[in-house]
């Protein structure tokens, strides 16, 4: 799972009111090259949640980012290049996502978070 | 045993490790989820900008139709139900994130964050209670409540499906215009019983006019490339008599109406807004009818010859 699907998800438990952001519990990470597309980014950036991004950057290790990002600076090809490699290159292999809320654990294995609420949860 | 799979088991249980393989190996499935895919995809109608989108994949399964996301550059995030379809997924090297999930319970995403979203044969799903715990009509509200919330306004969704009966075909649609959505239900080869598909087309928020409507494919009774058995029905469509106060009805001729001049009226968000875009059974017809119940007069025509060349849809005035 890369950072940009991260940035989108949330915790979809019954009468969680804030499930954004779900904290990385990291067992492995991988680095996985993409092609590089800078329209994407730039299409995309309005949606990103930036502290979120920022600090799963750093949960995967990965200190690069820019502490606050602007529209502006999506003209910078060296910006351009550490956000892609943070929202498209950094996978969550194995460990979890952690509702911020209520702390349940969805656990993600060969990459893929298992999200399955219990019945209770729905 | 049911020849409907959905009727045979939960998707997460009828879809274990030997029906996933089989269903991944088999050209002939490939083949058409690709075409299903394309299709859907061009249902979608994104803007021809050549922009990569962030697209949703509902019910993504071992990722074929991902493929076709990938192979027009877009990303996209594949939710499904069934752990042995992702794991080929995974073994295919599906490009997009793959997250085990059920639609039923929901979308856990933020809101207005997904540029479209596609589905093939997936959401008939919803319909079967598995468990007594699962009522059919609050999954669907779930799935399509937590969809309309995710994406960003005017953005579309195309759900490709196969509906058991009309019954079920309006289960899913009204719940789908309860939750916001206007659009509308595209029958590609409709004459055909076997070639025939279901797309739901659904858009997020008030439609925009001045994007091209899409149109069916073999609406004219054309033979489909697909398969060109020799089922075609010859069936006409007719607008059979309505049981309702004489004063609501107003008929016209949907040659009179013009749809690109004069924009739909009065509609709020909420307020359900129907085209129905190409040549449907009548049945169908019905059910979208039964939609507008109370704030609106209709405009149909009589017979597939008067739908409009332009666009092939019907309309619906407020």
């Amino acid at each position: 799972m890369r950072l940009l699907t991260h940035n989108m998800l949330s915790s979809n438990i019954k009468g969680v009111t804030n499930g954004f952001p779900l904290q990385l519990e990291v067992e492995k990470m991988v680095v996985k090259e993409v092609a590089f597309n800078g329209d994407f980014l730039k299409n995309i950036f309005p949606k990103i949640e930036w502290k979120a991004l920022l600090d799963a950057a750093v949960a995967m290790g990965c200190g690069d980012l820019p502490e606050n990002a602007e529209a502006t600076m999506l003209d910078n090809e060296e910006f351009l290049r550490k956000f892609h490699h943070a929202l498209l290159q950094l996978h969550l292999e194995e460990g979890a996502l952690i509702c911020p809320e209520t702390g349940r654990r969805f656990p993600v294995s060969k990459g893929i978070p298992n999200m399955l609420l219990h019945e209770d949860e729905v | 045993m049911p020849s409907r799979p959905e009727k045979q088991a939960p998707p997460e249980f009828f879809y274990d490790e030997t029906e996933a393989r089989k269903y991944t190996t088999s050209s002939r499935i490939i083949e058409i989820q690709a075409k299903l895919s394309e299709r859907a995809l061009e249902l979608l109608a994104l803007p021809d900008d050549g922009v990569s989108r962030l697209l949703l994949d509902i019910g993504c399964g071992s990722g074929l139709s991902g493929e076709t996301l990938s192979e027009n550059g877009h990303q996209w995030i594949g939710l499904d139900i069934s752990h042995s379809m992702l794991d080929i997924a995974l073994e295919r090297e599906a490009e997009g994130d793959l997250i085990l999930s059920d639609i039923g319970q929901g979308l856990g995403l933020r809101p207005g964050c997904i540029d479209g979203a596609i589905s093939i044969s997936a959401v008939q799903w919803l319909c079967n209670a598995d468990k007594s715990s699962n009522d059919p009509k609050l999954r669907l509200r779930a799935f399509f409540g937590s969809l309309y919330r995710c994406l960003a306004r005017g953005a579309r969704v195309v759900l490709q499906l196969y509906p058991e009966n009309h019954a079920q075909l309006e289960m899913i649609t009204s719940a789908a215009m309860r939750s916001g959505f206007s659009g509308g239900l595209v029958v590609d080869y409709p004459h055909s019983t076997r070639a025939k598909k279901y797309f739901l087309c659904l858009i997020c928020g008030p439609p925009n006019l001045s994007t091209t409507l899409p149109r069916a494919k073999g609406e004219d009774g054309g033979s489909c490339s697909e398969e060109s058995d020799s089922d075609g029905e010859n069936q006409t469509v007719r607008v059979q008599e309505r049981q309702r106060p004489r004063k609501k009805q107003k008929m016209l001729q949907l040659t009179q109406v013009h749809l690109r001049t004069e924009p739909f009226l009065g509609n709020g968000y909420g307020e359900p807004k129907v085209y129905i875009y190409s040549s449907i059974a009548v049945s169908i017809l019905e059910i979208n009818l039964r939609w507008m119940d109370l704030h609106t007069t209709w405009v149909w025509c009589s017979n597939l010859s008067t739908l409009d060349p332009m666009t092939g849809f019907w309309g619906f005035c407020s």
